[in-house]
């Protein structure tokens, strides 16, 4: 068995040289960049909007008990049935006793990160249900077995061709390289589906205590559909998700646009507040609200870091993230990628078995700077290397800080150091980039410079 | 005024040239400039490896020798992040942790230093060259420099200033990170390379020393013709 | 101990210590952002957001700024008539052959103005019948200058299916309709409601999209590929 780690170096070697990935990935991201630095100039004030932003997630995580239980309340008022689901294992429970005592046998989905993290369609197909994902990008990569390669954009790492070859393999559709086409091929596809499914199942970008509504970002329509045509609805959201008002929303879904995907606000973003009401004509006759915690509470816990929580997922830090651009969305291995995952799966799934996802960062800060709610997300991951190597110290490594402050500290021996090493460099050069160099996880793809005659200090005392 | 300056292990041992470029502007504006040999390393390599007790291990002797100096100007942004922002944490509820926070504003990037508080940006310097900028990302994003260096740039006789895409985007650099995981580093300087290759720079300029031995690193071995070179070189030029 | 107390009791006892406020870690540089609030960020931030005019006339020049954009067919006009007769000419590009709407003043006039088999979702439909429909026409709550957005609710729209499962969707509106912002339309939305809020209000904004193949806008994903808003 490999480990995490393992798994991710193995992964990051084999895509940081993989050229046509570097490629689709770095075109797709600029056209992002450019279509958000538009949008970003048309806020009168953006960084004092993401102020106000981050303002308003922190007084809802720092009260998260008040506005959930408002949130609960107002929903169950309206004939909602609200669960709470502690762990991963109760959540896929309650929707698994749901859908079966419904009776049901084919279900709906539309996106929902929540679903992914708690391996939901896995549970649900192996129970004998049909689950098909209506979002294009989920439903290509439901087609070939993969988790999304990035939250918000699922099948980015595909070309046309790529998908197309897809698509004729497995909906047995005419050949084309049309995106258009190719979009019209899945319309077709899932329209059956809206229409037939028993269960529509949802996740949710932000739950509404005042109103106790839930509200949906998307630009397809697909979760209006899901939301629609099914007699049961059941949306899955975890407990950050919590916004106070919803007048709120004019702050938020602004941002989350812009931040997300460079657009003023996404396309459709609806908010529900309970199954069909009397006197309206359609709608789901039951919906279920699926409150899921999964140690988000421990997240929770640690002041530090609590503002993790505010994240609305929009995907802007993996988006700028020099390190996502390149190792790409499957190489974390987790539900959650890029910075803000790299943030918070130490915490969701324990610190020992994914703190490299801390350590393989460069700390730029592309991140921090992005992020619509003002997370610290890249001092978030010094602090996860801190407690990582505070709890579980690798001797090696501590050793070598010790010797080298000890070195560091006596002019002395740092004088004779950079000796040792200027009358050692025939030798280093004659075994770099073998196996017996110790610098070879630099010198394996960049030169070494040249030792000066003289450096800085020798310099200085001369002078003097 | 007494500038306590602080030159970094790497600048001390690989690239003394910046040290002494230094020195000589300074001097020049008719400073006075200190070095105390004691002082060789931030301690941030330990810091962001999460090995604070032995990060301060480092610190704490630099921390106690800086703590008299008028300003402390250094030749990496990373390493004046360090001092700056990061000791205050790093000290936090330890017996220095006053002295941490005191250090703090008195502690200035070198660009920085000659742009804002000292306010000059014409040093008289010659480089008759075409120069693309890469911003180090603690400079950039920890300090908030980024038209101080550009500032200076602008009045170097002959020198002409060329934008790179992505000029704020990492270089892959990242102190342990680089050997750490050196595949994902290398892709990134390699993109931060064709980057500045597309302007047709023959050089590319930088205040951190650490990206451009990471960069200048890929370059040799590609066989590329350009060079890398630190601002504080080029600012020295006559 | 019921999930709901197990989960809030975990909730409270991981809120005992205090979390500093955002924006502590700031960068030296830069303009710093406003950091002090009276009132609701919200309100506070709605100056700071993307402007929707202060007159009618610069709204409606925003709204038909951010519809051409994302590819809405803005058409204000001066009367009903005049918008039943714009109505009348897509018809005929289109070549409709049923309608779709719901039993509401303005919507069911536009529909019947066309002279074409018409389904009022709000009488009970079939869901086939419904989604081979040419095109339906709802009313709505409000037109968002700001964002080029249509409110509507499953109330003044005739339901959740009639405005997402047509291949177009026509939007009829009063000119009175047309706010400034979204914050606006949130007032306005809780006006017309009170606490009695009907249980979907989408916020829509263009036709439906993706851009899931290569970043490469396509309509028309799942929902319509076209909406029409039609003003007067």
């Amino acid at each position: 068995m490999t480990t995490h780690v393992q798994d991710f170096l193995a992964q990051a070697r084999v895509v940081t040289r993989d050229l046509r990935h570097r490629g689709l990935i770095q075109t797709a991201l600029r056209k992002y960049e450019t279509a958000r630095d538009r949008k970003k100039a048309a806020f009168n004030d953006w960084q004092s909007a993401r102020q106000a932003a981050a303002e308003t997630k922190w007084d809802a995580i720092n009260h998260l008990d008040t506005y959930l239980a408002e949130f609960a309340d107002k929903m169950e008022a309206r004939g909602t049935q609200v669960h709470w689901a502690g762990n991963a294992a109760e959540a896929r429970e309650i929707i698994l006793g749901i859908i079966r005592s419904k009776g049901a046998r084919s279900i709906i989905k539309s996106k929902a990160m929540t679903a992914e993290e708690i391996h939901l369609n896995d549970a649900m197909e192996k129970a004998g249900y049909e689950v098909v994902e209506s979002d294009l990008g989920e439903f290509i990569v439901q087609l070939r077995h993969e988790p999304p390669y990035h939250i918000v954009f699922p099948a980015m790492h595909l070309t046309r061709d790529d998908i197309n070859e897809l698509f004729q393999k497995e909906l047995g559709s005419a050949s084309t390289r049309e995106p258009e086409e190719l979009t019209m091929i899945a319309r077709r596809a899932l329209r059956r589906k809206y229409i037939t499914a028993d269960v529509g199942i949802t996740g949710a970008n932000f739950a509404i205590a005042e109103t106790g509504m839930i509200s949906i970002t998307e630009n397809e329509g697909n979760a209006r559909l899901t939301a629609a045509l099914p007699k049961t609805m059941i949306t899955l959201v975890g407990i950050e998700k919590v916004l106070p008002k919803l007048e709120d929303l004019a702050l938020f879904l602004p941002m989350l646009a812009t931040a997300g995907a460079g657009q003023t606000i996404t396309g459709y973003n609806t908010m529900y507040g309970g199954p069909r009401q009397p006197g309206e004509c359609d709608g789901p006759e039951e919906y279920h609200v699926v409150l899921l915690d999964n140690r988000r509470t421990e997240l929770l816990a640690d002041p530090e870091q609590r503002d993790a929580l505010h994240c609305i997922r929009c995907g802007a830090c993996l988006n700028v993230c020099p390190i996502f651009k390149n190792v790409g969305g499957h190489t974390y291995g987790t539900t959650y990628s890029g910075p803000v995952g790299s943030v918070i799966t130490p915490h969701l799934r324990g610190l020992q078995d994914w703190k490299h996802l801390s350590g393989s960062s460069s700390l730029c800060g592309a991140c921090t700077e992005a992020c619509p709610v003002k997370i610290d997300l890249h001092h978030h991951l010094l602090r996860n290397r801190r407690n990582a190597a505070f709890g579980e110290p690798s001797f090696f490594e501590r050793l070598a800080y010790r010797l080298f402050a000890f070195v560091i500290n006596r002019p002395g021996l740092y004088r004779f150091a950079k000796e040792a090493g200027r009358l050692t460099e025939p030798l280093q050069k004659l075994i770099r980039n073998t196996p017996l160099d110790p610098a070879r996880a630099w010198t394996g793809s960049r030169d070494l410079p040249p030792m000066p005659e003289q450096s800085f200090k020798e310099w200085w005392e001369e002078r003097r | 005024m007494t500038v306590t300056l602080f030159i970094p292990c790497f600048v001390d041992s690989l690239y003394p040239g910046v040290g002494i470029s230094m020195v000589r502007i300074l001097e020049r504006l008719g400073h006075r400039v200190v070095c105390p040999e004691e002082i060789a390393c931030c301690g941030q390599p330990a810091f962001n490896s999460g090995y604070w007790p032995e990060a301060r291990e480092v610190a704490g002797p630099v921390l106690r020798r800086l703590q008299d100096a008028e300003v402390v100007v250094i030749a990496s942004g990373s390493c004046g992040a360090m001092l700056k922002v990061f000791y205050p944490q790093l000290f936090a509820e330890t017996a220095q942790a006053e002295a941490a926070k005191a250090l703090s504003p008195k502690v200035w990037e070198f660009s920085s230093f000659l742009a804002d508080k000292l306010g000059v940006t014409d040093l008289g310097a010659r480089f008759p060259a075409k120069v693309t900028f890469h911003d180090g990302c603690h400079g950039l994003r920890e300090l908030g420099i980024k038209t101080a260096p550009r500032r200076l740039l602008e009045k170097v006789q002959g020198l002409e200033l060329v934008e790179m895409a992505d000029a704020e985007t990492c270089c892959g650099f990242g102190g342990t990170f680089s050997a750490k995981f050196p595949m994902i580093s290398t892709a990134m300087g390699e993109v931060k390379c064709a980057g500045a290759a597309e302007t047709g720079a023959d050089y590319i300029v930088s205040n951190d020393s650490s990206c451009l031995m990471h960069v200048q690193g890929l370059l040799s071995r590609q066989g590329s013709p350009i060079k890398t070179l630190h601002l504080a070189e080029i600012l020295a030029q006559r | 101990m019921t999930g709901r107390e197990k989960i809030l009791g975990r909730i409270r006892e991981a809120l005992t210590v205090p979390a500093p406020h955002p924006g502590a870690h700031d960068a030296h540089g830069g303009q710093a952002p406003h950091t002090s609030f009276k009132g609701r960020p919200v309100h506070v931030a709605r100056g700071w957001m993307p402007p929707g005019g202060d007159t009618f006339e610069e709204q409606v020049v925003r709204f038909r700024a951010a519809s051409t954009e994302l590819k809405t067919d803005f058409r204000f006009v001066g009367s009903r008539d005049e918008a039943f007769t714009e109505l009348a000419r897509i018809r005929d590009t289109e070549g409709w052959k049923s309608v779709a709407t719901h039993r509401a003043e303005q919507p069911s006039a536009a529909a019947a103005s066309l002279g074409l088999p018409v389904i009022h979702t709000d009488e009970g439909y079939d869901v086939d019948a419904l989604e081979s429909c040419d095109v339906g026409i709802s009313g709505c709550d409000v037109l968002v200058a700001q964002t080029g957005t249509v409110v509507v609710t499953n109330r003044s729209a005739g339901g959740r299916a009639l405005s997402v499962l047509p291949p177009h969707h026509v939007v009829v509106a009063t000119r009175d309709q047309l706010v400034r912002d979204l914050t606006a339309a949130f007032a306005r939305v809780q006006e017309t409601y009170g606490t009695g809020y009907p249980s979907m209000i989408s916020f829509i904004t263009g036709p439906s999209r993706t851009g899931d193949i290569e970043r490469i806008l396509v309509l028309g994903a799942h929902g319509p590929k076209k909406l029409t808003v039609l003003c007067w």
